[in-house]
């Protein structure tokens, strides 16, 4: 078991006690109401279960104020929502209730029902993602997560994935500004922008490998691989229910789904 | 004065060079001391720091002849986390050493006792004493990936101090901050080594700062030792432009003056009256 500090023992800074309904769940039970999303939208069929998803989620992200910015994530699915309309309205296979004749296309009932269904799935998975991405610092799940195990290693490799991509799209914004300034032509159609991008690729990646090697030295020198469980300052508040809740929720959904795909379960 | 790092005859070889990069070098740390090392690129001050920090083989391979020794124990004999324990070692790029897993300077600077499983209070009182020794208390709260250059690098080294190392090397720490940090840093390491005893090594090419805080300097040649001494008297060496090693700023006004045929001292007199 790690061993947390005492809550007077900390400035408030480090403390950052979450408020709110939903900010105030554990990391966790947030995590894992993000997996029971997307088992419940993708793997309940028919229409409860993306509805529901979508219904709880729209709810989570009123209690939780994110409602705005998860829109704005949303926008990031309409391409697949797009191509997921379209290719199942007129393209659904062996579907014969045709809605009207476009010329050589025919949209089918069948195939408009499944590509709303597959919409609502979609959309669902991608709002749930959004709202545990827009509720939950990074460190606060990784704090909770090595709390019940994950070795600081995973944590850091979690950790510094996450880290690494505003880190690389700096130094590759760095890299085309030095390249910019010996001449390089990165402007223009998608063919010159491509070939702008050969040159800065090299510079980009030996960089990152570079930076890989000292930092590993730098945590190193800061005792990175001691044996032992080390120390955890903060400590998130969890309770008895939610610990039940995870796993009720998470059981059920998976016991759900699994019932609704072998035809054991219909529902709406 | 204790001894708190000891290199004798230390040779390191890189795994795969063909060349060694650093060449039967010995020096010593004294507890309290700040030694100062320059040369041109290189010349292997950065293969020194890994070497007598216990990186170099330890952690990144490569061949060591000679020892090592911190606190009287081999290098080769310790793990890295010992070694961090005794020896803290602090890199040219502030950016690097920051472990953008935490959101405060506090949580940055409390990494290094809390890999060592240390009981809470303990870590709090380190971190706090960390950042008191380097100044820096006012940014506690602070998000570590959003300091400036100078604020930065103080960071690294009170995440380093927080393990109360018994000496520390220093690669080029002020290699990418302005005058003002550059001051911000040299200020802290004085106030370090005279306060809590740890023995320095520094790596700097800016000799005006060693002349302010080192008491020895050792200056690098191709892997070597090439001229080594208290550092007034090896600032002053006229070798140090042969070896590509600008004099302090001092040095060479004196130079300049003397060049010129004034009297020094009359001139200074002269113009403090």
């Amino acid at each position: 078991m790690a061993v947390s500090a005492e809550p007077g023992l900390l400035p408030e800074y480090v403390r950052r006690m979450p408020d709110g309904r939903y900010r105030g769940l554990n990391p966790v039970t947030r995590l894992a109401l993000a997996a029971v999303a997307a088992i419940v939208a993708f793997g309940v069929r028919d229409w409860t279960g993306p509805v529901v998803v979508l219904g709880g989620v729209v709810l989570s992200g009123a209690t939780a104020g994110v409602l705005r910015k998860m829109a704005l994530f949303g926008l990031a699915t309409i391409p697949l929502v797009a191509s997921i309309l379209l290719v199942n309205t007129f393209f659904y296979p062996n579907a014969h209730d045709i809605i009207a004749r476009l010329g050589p296309l025919s949209p089918t009932w069948t195939g408009a029902t499944a590509a709303l269904q597959a919409t609502l799935r979609v959309v669902a998975f991608g709002l749930s993602a959004a709202l545990f991405a827009l509720t939950t610092p990074m460190d606060d799940l990784l704090v909770e997560l090595e709390r019940r195990g994950l070795g600081r290693r995973g944590a850091f490799v979690v950790g510094s994935a996450l880290g690494a991509i505003p880190r690389m799209a700096e130094r590759a914004r760095e890299v085309t500004d030095a390249q910019r300034a010996r001449g390089l032509d990165t402007e223009g159609g998608p063919w010159r922008r491509f070939k702008g991008l050969v040159p800065l690729v090299g510079p980009v990646v030996l960089g990152a490998l570079g930076e890989v090697e000292e930092r590993t030295m730098a945590l190193e020198a800061r005792a990175f691989t001691a044996p032992g469980r080390p120390t955890l300052l903060r400590r998130l508040p969890d309770s008895n229910w939610q610990r039940a809740a995870r796993w009720t929720l998470l059981t059920g959904s998976m016991g759900l789904a699994g019932a609704s795909i072998a035809g054991l379960v219909r529902l709406p | 004065m204790s001894i708190r790092l000891a290199l004798e005859g230390a040779g390191y070889r890189y795994a795969g060079a063909a060349e060694p990069a650093l060449r039967n070098v010995s020096l010593q740390l004294l507890a309290g001391r700040v030694l100062g090392v320059v040369g041109p690129n290189e010349s292997g001050k950065s293969t020194l720091c890994l070497v007598a920090a216990g990186l170099a083989p330890g952690v990144i391979g490569g061949r060591l002849d000679g020892s090592v020794r911190i606190d009287g124990q081999a290098t080769t004999t310790m793990r890295p986390h010992e070694m961090a324990q005794r020896c803290g070692l602090l890199f040219e790029n502030a950016a690097t050493q920051l472990s953008h897993m935490t959101r405060t300077v506090f949580e940055e600077v409390s990494l290094g006792p809390c890999n060592l499983g240390m009981p809470p209070a303990e870590v709090v009182a380190r971190v706090r004493w960390a950042l008191g020794v380097v100044g820096i208390e006012a940014l506690a709260g602070r998000d570590p990936t959003r300091l400036s250059g100078g604020q930065s690098q103080l960071v690294a080294l009170a995440s380093v101090l927080a393990l109360r190392p018994g000496c520390l090397i220093l690669d080029e720490p002020t290699s990418e901050l302005d005058p003002g940090g550059t001051r911000l840093v040299a200020l802290a390491l004085a106030r370090i080594a005279r306060e809590t005893g740890v023995a320095i090594m520094v790596v700097e090419h800016k000799t005006d700062v060693l002349a302010e805080i080192a008491d020895e300097i050792v200056v690098m040649d191709r892997g070597a030792v090439a001229v080594a001494g208290p550092a007034a008297t090896v600032l002053a060496d006229p070798r140090l432009a042969d070896l590509g090693v600008d004099a302090p700023a001092r040095v060479r006004l004196e130079r300049a003056v003397k060049a010129s045929r004034l009297d020094w001292s009359a001139a200074l007199a002269g113009a403090l009256e």
